[in-house]
């Protein structure tokens, strides 16, 4: 009988920010780097919640929200600065945009 | 045994979810992939006794914010193929040093540990139920403060995105005629 324990549920946050933080570094196109943003961002959800559990409190599941709302704020401005971007160097790669050297 | 295939199953779809993510070609494959992982952890949410915030992850992020990764990724067009010459020198190298290093970081805790997975403190005998009621009886009494911030936050978050992609030469265009 193997028992689930909080262990189990904190190295699948690990994993899960490393393949997002690998996939940040590897990726070229600006709109899958974002993808890995989120992926980062929802394996910090995934121990908050877990620590939630394992503590008792739910103050961590509070926290969630707020990282919910980063989140979202931060795909809304990043889309709008990567639609504004493409449409006058008609390209989504990061390496290609020199405009953002000021 | 439920636990574990509670737990086992949607892990597998999360991992599997995120190696799409940074792996496939089409941009559009890869948000199916983010997809996946999102409605996955919201089971993993589930079975953590979190109903309210996996209920709020489908809403939000399988919801809201992939149909606005969708929306872009068919603006900007999903026929160009990723640009795989390399522009910065030698970053197949920093990237490579930089796992390596953290790999090693990682495996030296690990090894130095013991391989004791034991936390500090033990888990609490109890468990309590992420319902909407005790949420917000925590969210409008002790996190007033940061909530108030945080909806500063969004109006300022709408407000730069409209101004971002708000064309001013056409509508000035406009005005002349």
């Amino acid at each position: 009988m193997i028992e689930v324990t909080t262990d189990w549920y904190l190295t699948l946050a690990a994993l899960l920010f490393s393949i997002g933080f690998i996939g940040m570094m590897v990726r070229r196109n600006a709109l899958i780097m974002f993808m890995c943003i989120e992926l980062m961002l929802n394996a910090v959800n995934l121990t908050f919640i877990t620590a939630s559990k394992h503590f008792g409190t739910i103050d961590a599941q509070v926290a969630v929200f707020f990282v919910l709302v980063v989140a979202a704020a931060e795909v809304v401005v990043g889309l709008a600065i990567i639609v504004s971007i493409f449409k006058k160097q008609e390209t989504a790669s990061v390496d290609i945009l020199r405009s953002s050297k000021g | 045994m439920l636990d574990l295939i509670l737990f086992a199953i949607p892990a597998l779809f999360v991992l599997a979810g995120a190696l799409i993510v940074i792996f496939a070609k089409n941009p559009v494959h890869n948000s199916m992939g983010l997809v996946l992982t999102l409605a996955s952890l919201a089971v993993v949410y589930i079975t953590l006794n979190a109903t309210f915030v996996a209920m709020v992850q489908m809403l939000v992020y399988a919801g809201a914010v992939m149909t606005l990764f969708l929306f872009v990724i068919m603006m900007i067009g999903v026929d160009k193929a990723e640009q795989t010459k390399e522009e910065i020198k030698g970053q197949t190298f920093l990237v490579l040093g930089t796992l390596i290093l953290l790999g090693s970081l990682l495996t030296y805790v690990v090894i130095n540990s013991g391989f004791k997975w034991d936390l500090w403190f033990p888990a609490v005998e109890y468990s309590i139920e992420g319902t909407p009621n005790l949420i917000a009886s925590t969210l409008f009494t002790g996190w007033v403060f940061p909530f108030e911030v945080i909806s500063i936050l969004l109006i300022v978050a709408a407000t730069a995105a409209i101004a971002l992609a708000y064309d001013t030469k056409t509508v000035r265009k406009d005005d002349d005629d």
